[in-house]
């Protein structure tokens, strides 16, 4: 197959090529090792975690896995409050940009490109700059530890890569058809449903994902904005920071679990990460 | 063809005085875009507002009864504090060292990537796993899996390879210890590299190809290329990588508060604003602070978003 694909490089292609393509293994095997090492240890007995030199044929287990679930505080409300925070936030960040990014591409306002970067430069401005005054407004309002105010913040730090991710993919509609579409008298929820929607779909399913992997991974503005009740899943983690004697094999189930739904969304998103992560300027 | 023959009748159908149609569809036209534009200036731009004139206020939440203004004091001990100064200076080096290394490697492995090989897709897959992990968990797992003197993989893989040679006392060294900022900055590299390296490997797919056969053909060798052709085409993309993994660095929380907990040198300005803060409860220095970060971080961003811009204008002439 190879032979046939890369018939302009084949002439260079000798040892050499070989030897890199070797390199590449391996490089990429020394950069997925450690996620590969939690995932093994946290199916180890905590005994065999804690050996040196380790014990990678150790036999399996779901001990560190049980001990994580049921062992102490139950990391179940936290998980809860991750997806709902990273749930419903996406939801709200959807409603708003989706409307904004038809009103920077598909029907463009005067001085658009101003807007795109008043949104972008929000992203810019460093969050623990804000945390303060959040936080003071929380506590004279009532909303400390609480998972709504979690939510507006996690929307606010969604919202403008989704907007950027957004417009980039509505303005990859084609021009042709929304005017086809004017010509055939089709209404705006005509257009919006049979010309825009089957093309940004995926668009939107990827500004999604990586909207729900940024608000699930937040921890800094969870910490200081929640306690017991509105806990999310890294804040939990955060109390693995010191070490508890033998709990390797339970921490490295616990890595496991959080990261589980980002690895998950991550990989389903894998061809559309670059565009979220550059906000929308590489394609 | 036919929809320029039918526009202006459509155009024309409803007629009413053109001064209010035009700005009814202005107005119709910004519609959808106030409820995201509102909600960012009072979601991001009103609590700025608020730092700034705590900045200027007298407030520790230990003395609630000595709250007053302050002028320019907070930011005169924010400046002469050896921590702040401190904290600079690991901001910058952590960013910076995070940065380049994540580039450099992300740029190796790109390179790599862009040959046609068997399992290029596997490796692809492979090397965006480090991404995927939450990044406090990431932390967890290089501080105790992979750092810890005694139990850690590192120090597991040395006893391992000297017992291969049959010596017993293998080097175990505490790795937090003896290199706080460096353990933070690998921990760091290692999930940034995968991001450096997807922006890179999407600019070395957008090169001409054609022009790159033709220069082969007239005999150019491949460093030729890389430094003639590839290297100036990549240009933006490292300047959008560089730039784009400096405004996420620069933030950093996550890793300094769980491997080193801002210990050992390690305390950078996110952190210790969220020091002065949560633990000192001096609110007013806290703002000050961060006053100081926002203007530090508006300079990166004007160049941020002059690369940005670049790259979105040569979008728009396609």
């Amino acid at each position: 197959m190879t032979t046939v694909a890369a018939p302009l490089n084949k002439k260079k292609e000798g040892r050499g090529g070989a030897w890199l393509s070797l390199l590449a293994w391996v490089i990429g095997i020394l950069f997925v090792l450690p996620v590969l090492w939690m995932v093994l240890t946290s199916f180890h007995s905590e005994a065999n975690a804690a050996q040196n030199p380790p014990a990678v044929f150790a036999p399996l287990t779901l001990e560190g896995y049980r001990e994580f679930f049921s062992g102490g505080a139950s990391p179940w409300p936290p998980l809860l409050n991750s997806l709902t925070a990273s749930v419903v936030s996406t939801a709200v960040v959807l409603l708003l940009a989706i409307p904004a990014a038809y009103a920077l591409s598909i029907k463009p306002v005067k001085k658009w490109s101003d807007v795109l970067f008043f949104f972008l430069s929000t992203k810019m401005l460093p969050v623990v700059a804000g945390l303060l005054p959040l936080y003071l407004f929380a506590q004279n309002a009532g909303l400390l530890d609480n998972i709504w105010l979690l939510i507006i913040f996690y929307t606010s730090m969604n919202l403008p890569i989704a907007v950027w991710m957004m417009r980039s993919f509505l303005s990859e509609v084609p021009v042709e058809m929304l005017e086809a579409a004017a010509v055939d008298g089709a209404g705006l929820t005509k257009t919006l449903r049979s010309v825009i929607a089957p093309v940004v779909m995926p668009g939107i399913a990827a500004t999604a994902l990586i909207c729900f992997i940024f608000s699930w991974n937040e921890l800094l503005f969870a910490r200081v904005l929640t306690a017991t009740v509105a806990e999310t899943a890294p804040v939990f983690l955060t109390s693995f920071v010191t070490s508890q004697g033998l709990f390797l094999a339970q921490l490295c189930a616990a890595a496991f679990v959080v990261s589980l739904p980002v690895l998950v969304a991550g990989f389903a998103a894998q061809d559309k990460l670059v565009q979220g992560l550059s906000l929308g300027s590489v394609k | 063809m036919t929809s320029v023959a039918e526009k202006p009748a459509t155009g024309t159908a409803e007629a009413p005085p053109p001064g209010v149609a035009r700005r009814a569809s202005a107005w119709a036209r910004r519609a959808p875009l106030l409820p995201a534009l509102v909600f960012m200036i009072i979601v991001t731009q009103l609590p700025f507002v608020a730092t700034l004139v705590i900045s200027f206020m007298d407030w520790n939440a230990y003395y609630p009864d000595e709250v007053g203004f302050a002028g320019f004091d907070n930011f005169a001990r924010v400046f002469t504090d050896v921590n702040m100064r401190d904290a600079v200076w690991t901001t910058i080096l952590l960013t910076a060292g995070v940065v380049l290394i994540s580039l450099l490697l992300g740029l190796g492995i790109a390179l790599l990537l862009d040959r046609k090989f068997r399992g290029r897709g596997a490796v692809r897959t492979m090397m965006i796993a480090p991404f995927l992990v939450v990044p406090v968990a990431a932390a967890l797992i290089w501080k105790h899996a992979l750092y810890n003197p005694e139990y850690g993989l590192f120090n597991g893989a040395l006893t391992w390879i000297w017992g291969l040679f049959g010596s017993d006392n293998p080097p175990q060294p505490d790795w937090i210890s003896n290199m706080p900022l460096w353990a933070v900055i690998f921990a760091l590299v290692w999930q940034w590299t995968p991001f450096m390296m997807l922006i890179l490997l999407a600019g070395l797919q957008g090169r001409p190809l054609d022009v790159i056969e033709a220069a082969r053909i007239d005999g150019a060798n491949n460093w030729q290329i890389f430094r003639s052709m590839t290297l100036p085409h990549l240009r933006q993309y490292l300047e959008l990588g560089a730039l784009l993994g400096s405004i996420y660095i620069v933030q950093n929380f996550d890793a300094v508060f769980t491997i080193t907990s801002g210990g050992l040198g390690t305390a950078n300005l996110p952190y210790t604003i969220y020091q002065i803060f949560y633990q000192a409860h001096d609110y007013g220095r806290a703002s000050a602070a961060a006053v100081i970060v926002v203007i530090g971080t508006i300079i990166i961003a004007t160049f941020a978003l002059r690369t940005v811009s670049s790259l979105f204008k040569e979008e728009g002439r396609r």
